[in-house]
């Protein structure tokens, strides 16, 4: 169970948003809107305890993330604006070693099926990353979420530079993740397709 | 919930930079290069005459290696500042210091451990001979990592700035001045025939105190980098 | 700092500071002139002649006390700067930022009147002397923290970056001290050292520390002028969540 308490935050000298309190129950996933600048990144950073805000807590499990450290991280996966992978090396390297380095499993046969479950043909896991388009790189990016077995995700963006295909994987495996007890908070332009009972919205304002 | 025992994602940080490193074989060729072309300006612009070469042989090719660490320190974290691996690195449920080690000791196999390796070649063309070679070489073992876990907190602290190539120069270079100070002072002991014992331990020292403070500062800094 | 049984968090506010500073800053400014006019009164005309160096050993009723000085600021701006990190307090890391240019300053002073101490006395503009060479290495250190936080555009990153780096270069202090008297006896060359200071006749001995309070009292002085500077800087342009509160701070003048 995931709750922010008055969160408040600011990027240097703007307020972005000031007392968002919002709980996130397991199975629900919270979408973030609001304008370009409205502070939808800062904010999902401060959930990853990458940034800190400027007032109020977050909570996890009712304990303050602060406190938890570690213990907090290991219940997260975070897929930014930027994709976190390596242009030098092929997809299949850098999902293996994502989900190494997550903990995950990261056999070879594991790693292909999550790089085909998200869209991406055989004859492209051996290629340098460098040498796909932006949208097979961000679905590189985003297989990492069908090796992750941690409760929260946290995504920027996700569905941008995907087609429809691509938003119809994605879109199918966070309802799989929902229906699991996970829990998503996703920062998005677009109206993502899932049940309504199971989306809560939340518009940041200042 | 899965999490990364520590010394999995130790290994697994390195992997990935040496993995880095055999994809871009050039950047160990680089740092090798570097120093011997900067070796070679010294007599070039001092006189071939050998008995001076061998007073300059111990100050030359330690800062000669020392540039080539603060040369190669904008690779350390900025190819994975820009591409968003670093943000990953800090959101892996392990000490940041740690992994800050792993980084350091990758940057230090492709960039200074070369340099430690080509050592002896240079001091020959400097005029050193047995037991010189062989401390210069150590001195360099025990030196080169101590200025790359240094330099890691300047490159940290530098992160993304524009003109950080100079700056992290500056911020570093006085951290340092004692390394050098030991490490070029065990070479010119030993030239004239003192021991060098007590400069070497004192850069073990150095080697020592640096590992278990630089990568928690280093930590520190990356964190404030990317808030 | 605070005189009074004031509460110090009361002041912990920059609207606050501010006019507390300018409350202050005259006296400190009075003490200094006095404390360096009279310094310099007694070392320049009343201390004795020595008998080795002649009168140009004058110069270190300046250098001395200036090389203490750069070194206590540097010593007293990494506190501040641990303060402002442990306690995530704005007001520490603006002392931080206000005292480095005056320990810059006298890190020069120390380096100049030193050059000029060595001229006269062993013929050399410059001397590699372990004092002076380490004199040297804290300048960087300083021009260091400044030219890190002017090159960082977000406050509060500017504050942190800086606050770190000033820890990590107070470390690094003592052990440059220790390895430049180190590499000083190293190279047998280098026997000349302004360490060897003339046995000092109790007038010497009063004047400097006459000079060191009145660098003291000038330092306090410079550093809160520079402090309010800093505020009306920062709340031009609020930063950390806080409203512009310019009129506030301006009254208060």
């Amino acid at each position: 169970m995931f709750q922010t308490v008055a969160l408040s935050g600011s990027r240097g000298e703007r307020q972005l948003f000031s007392d968002v309190s919002v709980t996130v129950k397991p199975g629900t996933l919270l979408a973030v809107v609001g304008e370009n600048g409205s502070g939808k990144t800062s904010f999902l950073r401060m959930l990853c305890g990458l940034l800190s805000p400027d007032g109020g807590t977050i909570l996890w499990q009712g304990k303050d993330i602060r406190r938890l450290k570690e213990l907090y991280s290991a219940q997260l996966t975070y897929v930014g604006h930027l994709n976190g992978i390596k242009d030098e090396l092929t997809p299949v390297e850098n999902l293996t070693v994502s989900a190494c380095l997550a903990g995950d499993e990261s056999s070879g046969a594991i790693v292909q099926q999550a790089l085909e479950a998200v869209g991406l043909v055989r004859p492209v896991h051996r290629l340098p990353t460098r040498v796909l388009s932006q949208g097979q790189k961000r679905r590189v990016s985003l297989a990492r979420l069908w090796l992750s077995t941690r409760p929260l995700w946290l995504l920027d963006e996700p569905f941008a530079s995907l087609d429809a295909a691509a938003t119809s994987y994605l879109t199918q495996r966070l309802h799989a993740h929902l229906n699991n007890g996970g829990m998503v908070v996703v920062a998005t332009h677009q109206e993502i397709d899932l049940p309504p009972d199971c989306i809560q919205h939340l518009r940041l304002t200042r | 919930m899965s999490q990364p025992s520590m010394s999995e994602a130790l290994r697994g940080v390195v992997r990935r930079d040496l993995l880095l490193a055999m994809r871009h074989r050039s950047d160990v060729a680089m740092s090798v290069f570097f120093v011997v072309i900067v070796a070679s300006l010294f007599p070039l612009g001092v006189g071939p005459e050998p008995a001076v070469l061998r007073v300059i042989a111990s100050g030359v090719l330690w800062v000669t290696a020392l540039l080539a660490c603060l040369l190669s320190l904008g690779r350390l974290f900025t190819a994975d500042y820009l591409d968003g691996v670093l943000e990953q690195t800090l959101l892996i449920p392990q000490p940041l210091a740690v992994l800050v080690v792993g980084k350091v000791f990758s940057h230090w196999v492709i960039s200074g451990l070369p340099v430690v390796l080509l050592s002896p070649l240079l001091g020959l063309q400097f005029g050193l001979s047995g037991d010189s070679l062989w401390v210069l070489t150590l001195s360099l073992l025990l030196g080169t990592p101590t200025l790359s876990m240094i330099g890691a907190v300047g490159a940290a602290l530098t992160l993304g700035l524009r003109g950080s190539g100079l700056l992290v120069a500056l911020l570093v270079l006085p951290l340092f001045i004692p390394v050098l100070i030991f490490g070029a002072g065990a070479v010119t002991n030993s030239l004239a025939g003192i021991g060098s014992e007590a400069n070497l331990s004192l850069l073990g020292a150095c080697f020592l105190f640096s590992f278990a403070f630089a990568p928690w500062a280093t930590a520190v800094a990356l964190r404030i980098a990317l808030e | 700092m605070s005189t009074t049984g004031i509460n110090w968090f009361k002041y912990s506010s920059p609207q606050a500071l501010y006019p507390l500073a300018g409350r202050m800053i005259p006296w400190f400014a009075a003490f200094a002139l006095g404390l360096i006019g009279v310094g310099l009164y007694v070392g320049f005309f009343v201390a004795p002649t020595d008998v080795t160096q002649g009168d140009a050993y004058r110069i270190i009723f300046v250098h001395v006390p200036a090389a203490w000085m750069s070194m206590f600021l540097y010593v007293i701006m990494a506190i501040w700067a641990g303060l402002g990190l442990g306690l995530n307090a704005r007001p520490s890391f603006m002392m931080a930022q206000a005292i480095a240019p005056t320990g810059a300053m006298f890190t020069f002073l120390a380096l100049f009147t030193g050059s000029m101490w060595g001229k006269p006395t062993w013929g050399a503009w410059w001397v590699w002397d372990a004092r002076l060479t380490s004199e040297l290495i804290l300048l960087f250190q300083y021009i260091g923290i400044i030219l890190l936080r002017s090159s960082i555009d977000d406050l509060r990153r500017a504050d942190r970056a800086s606050a770190v780096l000033a820890l990590v270069g107070v470390i690094n202090v003592p052990i440059i001290y220790f390895s430049v008297r180190w590499w000083n006896t190293l190279h047998q060359g280098a026997s000349v050292s302004i360490t060897a200071a003339p046995t000092m006749a109790g007038t010497m001995v009063t004047a400097m520390l006459v000079m060191m309070f009145g660098f003291w009292m000038y330092s306090i002085a410079v550093t809160l002028a520079r402090m309010r500077c800093v505020i009306v800087e920062r709340e031009r342009q609020p930063s950390w969540g806080k409203q512009a509160s310019m009129p506030d701070v301006v009254e208060a003048r």
